[in-house]
Parts: structure tokens; C-alpha cells; sequence
């Protein structure tokens, strides 16, 4: 759609501009106050070297192996969720009766309160009380995520991949609604396999679907606090410490606040680098296909 | 309809194959959520002290305790307080926003559109302490007004963005002829746009409702006793004696049930929302 230049659109913008400039700028202009001043009991002192905070932080050996940990968490999800989630759309009934309670089900587990998710799971897997933990114990695989590393680890992600697959499902889902029967019936006439009909005609329509669901499992896999927190704590040891519980831990548990600011900033525009490649590309998938 | 049959028999070669995929797919799902629920309906001795898949001896007393204990029912008042305050406001502000979006072009609007964005993908743990702050600095420590504003972070961005697919996808036509027939833009906007985009308000106000209702970090950093959440009384069933498991899976099956109760009406919607009207 061509768009009419007009400044006064400012004015129905105006609104969100100042609810999110009073709930994001200002809080995030408390951060990098905190980052270049040396915070205790409420007064600043300055700081001999401004970014003595930032530099503490990049030699810190703790936040590279929580940002090691979490983007090793995120690619893992993502190489599990996004083919799983393409899987089980394709695989959806297309109308009626079964689409909608597919539809109902699946949806479920993203209404769940995050920390309920964590404690559902923390249930599930304990050996003395959880269906998952007692079977498996009873097959005689040692299986405890408190203490064995691979067990958090595999506990952690089978329940990022149980919370959010549907999201990525869903999105693929309306991607394939969208294409329209003839193209179905070309491929019918031309005698494409189903891998051809997948490849040229089904995923080239879902990508602009795709991308909106790996930039969203991405930010907010990114962002993971609540429920490793619940179920593990971060531990055993470290093991499952990511980026927010760590932050968390420092800013809130040890009151660091001067390099948990400095973490908090870094933290910040990765994600913003991360996301303003993903928006690109989106925006020019838009434009491809003509929106 | 043998047109249809066709298309069905080619998109979908292996009936068989396709159900039993969806059939373990929902079981991995629901299994979870199903012991949840088992567990919410025994008493402790049974969870404790054997091992069953199905309660042996069927008890509501949790729910009971729940529903009777001022301390308990007023965690989900709170949590629907907030949710109910924010999705208000987001829709609020979001509506005119979104309408300038997919109708104008002027100084600025990408770049405005990717930093409303990036307010997305702020992470809630960088805002938790400053909010804590700035809430408090202004009075409105544990309120449910604090949680809804600071829940506004992420979810006016996330309504602009879904309001403003849908609203693409009106004609421009109608905005021009209602100008011509002499409406004013608010008597336009609200009598004759809104119903227009009646489907893409409500897909947005599930999406708001379930980003606010899931969220715990921030409506418990800004909430002490008045205003905390349900999400934060559950920790409560931690006690002297252990864990009191039943209660503990009770109120998390009554945290599923106003988000099962809201996807139930836009059961038909919610594919298009999650693709924020983009499809």
C-alpha cells in the first residue's frame, strides 16, 4: 500500500512514544548511570576510569561463560524448534472440528505463567513424585537434573522445546493457510514430489512466517530467566546459569550494581545487533513479496 | 468438493501418518500438564508415599484451601487487575499509533517502528533494579498500576506491531470515502475503523493478556503484599513441613485456566496473531 506523506501522523504516535520513552529510557538511562559511577548506599562516586565497570566485565571470565552457555542454549532451541515446529504444521488437519481443538491445545502451553511452566516441569522430573523422573529411573537410567549436568541440560531444553515449539508450529501453520489451492494443483499437473512440493512451493511461502517465529524464539530464548531459574536454580554449579539469571544474581543477589549495569548494556545490544539483522531481513522479505 | 478431496488426498498422502504425528505431538504436550492436575486431586499422603497415575483418592481440599484463603484468591485478583489495566492502556495508545503506521508516511517512522521494537527485545532482567527505582521514587511501589506501566514495555510494541498487519490489510478506500461523506478522524476512527478491525483488536488483546499473565520477574520485583501476583504467591507453599505439593499443583492448574478460557474464543484468530496479522 502507498502510504500519503503526513507529518501530523506524529501526533497519534505521540502517545506511545511517551509511555515507552517513561517505562524504557528513563529506567535505561538509571543503568548507564550506574555503569560509569561507582554506586554505595545510595551516593556515586566517580570513577577513576569511566569504563572501568566495562572493562572489568569483558575480562570477566563469569559473563563470557554465561554468554557462551546461553547462545549454545539458544541454538540448540532454535535447531530443535523451528524444523520440529514445520514438522508438526505440515502435519496439522487443515479444517474443521480436529484443526480447531489442534489449534486449542497447542496453544496451551504459551498461556502458561513462566514460572508454572519451571515448576510443571521441576514436578514432572523429580524420580520420587514426577511421571518423566520416576519412569526413567524406573527403566534404570540415572536421571537427576539437580545434580548431573546433562540431565539439567536435557531437562532444560526438552521444556523450552515443550513451552514454545507451538509458537513456531502456529506460525507455520498460518503460513501454509495462506497459499492458495492452485498452487497445489500446478504442482499436481507438473507431478512435483511431496519434497518438491515442500521445498518450491511450501517454504518459500512460510519464510516471512519463519523469521518473525526464529526472531521471536530467538529474543526471548535470549532472555530465558524464569524457568531454568525454577527447575534448576542455575545449577548444578553453574551449569545453567544464563545471561539473565546471572545478571539477575549479580544485580539483585550481590548488589554489584556497577558491573551488572556494564553487563546489563553489553547484554542489551547484542540483542539489539542480533535483532536489527533479523528485522532486516525481514523488512526486505516483506518488500519481496510485495506487502 | 471431489476438487477438495483431491487436494486433501495430495497435500495430505498418509492420513494415518499425519494423525498419529499430531497424536504424539499433543500427548508430549499434555502429559505434563496432565500430572499437574493428577497431583492437584490427591492428598499429600497419596503424592508422597505411592507412586499413581490417576488419583486413588480423589480430594478438592486444595482447591478448597485456595479458593477460601484470602491470601491465596487475592494473588489472582492482583494478577487480573494488572492484566486487565494493561491490556487497556496498551490498546489505548496502540490503536492510534498503528493506524499512523500502516496509513502515513513522516519523518522518521522506520526508525521509530524498529526502537519501539527493540523495547521487545529489552531484556527483563536489565529493567528489573531501574524500575524497582523508579517506581518507588515515585510513589507507585506495589501497585497494580506499576506492574501494568512497566508490563507496557514490551507489550505496546507487540500490540503496534499486530495492530498495525491487520489494519494493512483495510482498504485505504474506506478511510478516503468517510472523510468525503464529512466524518472527523475520531468519529471515523471509532465508528466506522475499529469494527473494521474488530478480529485484530481482539487477536491483539489475547497476545497482551498472555505476555502480561506469563511474566514474573518484573510484577515481583515491583510488588511486595498489596499488589503480588499469583505467580509470586506459589512460592508461599514452601513451609516449615516441606513442600505442600497438592496445593502447590492446584493453584498452577488454576493459573492455566483463564488462559485456556481466553483461547477458546479466538481459537479461530490465533495462527493469524501469532503471525501478527502477516499472513
Amino acid at each position: 500500500m502507498n502510504k500519503t506523506v503526513n507529518q501530523k501522523a506524529w501526533f497519534l504516535v505521540l502517545p506511545v512514544l511517551l509511555l515507552v520513552a517513561f517505562s524504557a529510557v528513563i529506567p535505561l538511562m538509571t543503568v548507564v548511570n550506574y555503569s560509569v559511577q561507582d554506586a554505595f548506599a545510595g551516593d556515586f562516586y566517580p570513577l577513576d576510569d569511566k569504563l572501568e565497570w566495562f572493562k572489568q566485565m569483558l575480562a570477566s571470565e563469569r559473563m563470557w561463560n554465561a554468554l557462551g552457555r546461553q547462545v549454545t542454549f539458544s541454538v540448540i532451541i532454535l535447531a530443535i524448534e523451528i524444523p520440529l515446529g514445520i514438522f508438526v504444521a505440515l502435519n496439522m488437519p487443515k479444517k474443521g472440528f480436529w484443526a480447531s481443538l489442534c489449534l486449542v491445545l497447542m496453544s496451551l502451553p504459551l498461556l502458561i505463567p513462566w514460572n508454572v511452566v519451571g515448576t510443571i516441569w521441576q514436578i514432572f522430573g523429580r524420580v520420587d513424585i514426577g511421571l518423566l523422573g520416576y519412569t526413567l529411573s524406573a527403566l534404570g537410567i540415572d536421571y537427576n537434573y539437580t545434580q548431573d549436568f546433562y540431565a539439567a541440560w536435557i531437562t532444560v531444553i526438552v521444556m523450552d522445546v515443550w513451552h514454545w515449539t507451538s509458537l513456531v508450529a502456529l506460525l507455520a501453520y498460518a503460513g501454509l493457510q495462506s497459499i492458495p489451492d492452485a498452487y497445489y494443483q500446478a504442482a499436481k499437473i507438473d507431478q512435483a514430489s511431496r519434497w518438491k512440493v515442500f521445498r518450491y512451493i511450501e517454504l518459500p511461502k512460510m519464510m516471512g512466517v519463519l523469521m518473525i517465529a526464529i526472531l521471536l524464539r530467538f529474543m526471548d530464548s535470549f532472555m530465558i530467566y524464569t524457568e531454568p531459574f525454577v527447575v534448576t536454580g542455575g545449577g548444578p554449579g553453574n551449569s545453567t546459569t544464563f545471561l539473565s539469571i546471572d545478571l539477575v544474581k549479580m544485580a539483585l543477589g550481590q548488589f554489584d550494581l556497577g558491573p551488572a549495569a556494564a553487563f546489563s548494556i553489553m547484554y542489551y545490544l547484542v540483542i539489539l545487533l542480533i535483532s536489527y539483522v533479523f528485522y532486516t531481513v525481514m523488512t526486505n522479505l516483506d518488500k519481496r513479496d510485495g506487502h | 468438493m471431489s476438487d477438495l478431496a483431491q487436494k486433501r488426498a495430495f497435500a495430505l498422502p498418509k492420513i494415518k501418518g499425519n494423525a498419529i504425528v499430531m497424536a504424539l505431538y499433543l500427548l508430549f504436550l499434555l502429559l505434563p500438564i496432565y500430572w499437574l492436575l493428577n497431583m492437584s486431586l490427591k492428598t499429600n499422603t497419596e503424592i508422597l508415599n505411592s507412586f499413581t497415575l490417576w488419583p486413588a483418592d480423589l480430594t478438592f481440599d486444595n482447591y478448597l484451601t485456595i479458593l477460601t484463603d484470602a491470601s491465596w484468591y487475592t494473588g489472582y485478583l492482583n494478577s487480573m487487575a494488572y492484566v486487565v489495566m494493561n491490556m487497556v492502556i496498551s490498546l489505548a495508545v496502540a490503536l492510534p499509533a498503528a493506524y499512523a503506521f500502516s496509513r502515513y508516511s513522516f519523518m522518521g517512522d522506520k526508525h521509530l517502528f524498529f526502537w519501539l521494537l527493540t523495547n521487545r527485545m529489552a531484556p527483563p532482567a536489565v529493567f528489573a533494579l531501574p524500575f524497582f527505582q523508579l517506581y518507588s521514587s515515585v510513589g507507585l511501589f506495589d501497585t497494580h498500576i506499576a506492574v501494568a506501566l512497566a508490563h507496557c514495555l514490551f507489550n505496546v510494541p507487540l500490540a503496534v506491531w499486530i495492530l498495525e498487519g491487520f489494519m494493512r490489510g483495510v482498504p485505504k478506500e474506506i478511510d478516503e470515502t468517510a472523510y468525503i461523506d464529512g466524518y472527523s478522524f475520531p468519529r471515523f476512527f471509532i465508528r466506522i475503523f475499529t469494527p473494521l478491525v474488530a478480529s485484530g483488536i481482539g487477536v491483539t488483546a489475547f497476545f497482551l493478556f498472555m505476555f502480561s499473565w506469563v511474566e514474573l520477574l518484573l510484577s515481583r520485583t515491583l510488588t511486595s503484599v498489596d499488589a503480588k501476583p499469583i505467580a509470586a504467591t506459589m512460592t508461599r507453599t514452601v513451609g516449615a513441613a516441606g513442600i505442600d505439593w497438592g496445593v502447590l499443583a492446584a493453584a498452577g492448574v488454576l493459573t492455566i485456566l483463564p488462559g485456556a478460557l481466553v483461547i477458546y474464543f479466538v481459537r479461530n484468530y490465533i495462527a493469524k496473531g501469532f503471525a501478527l496479522g502477516r499472513v
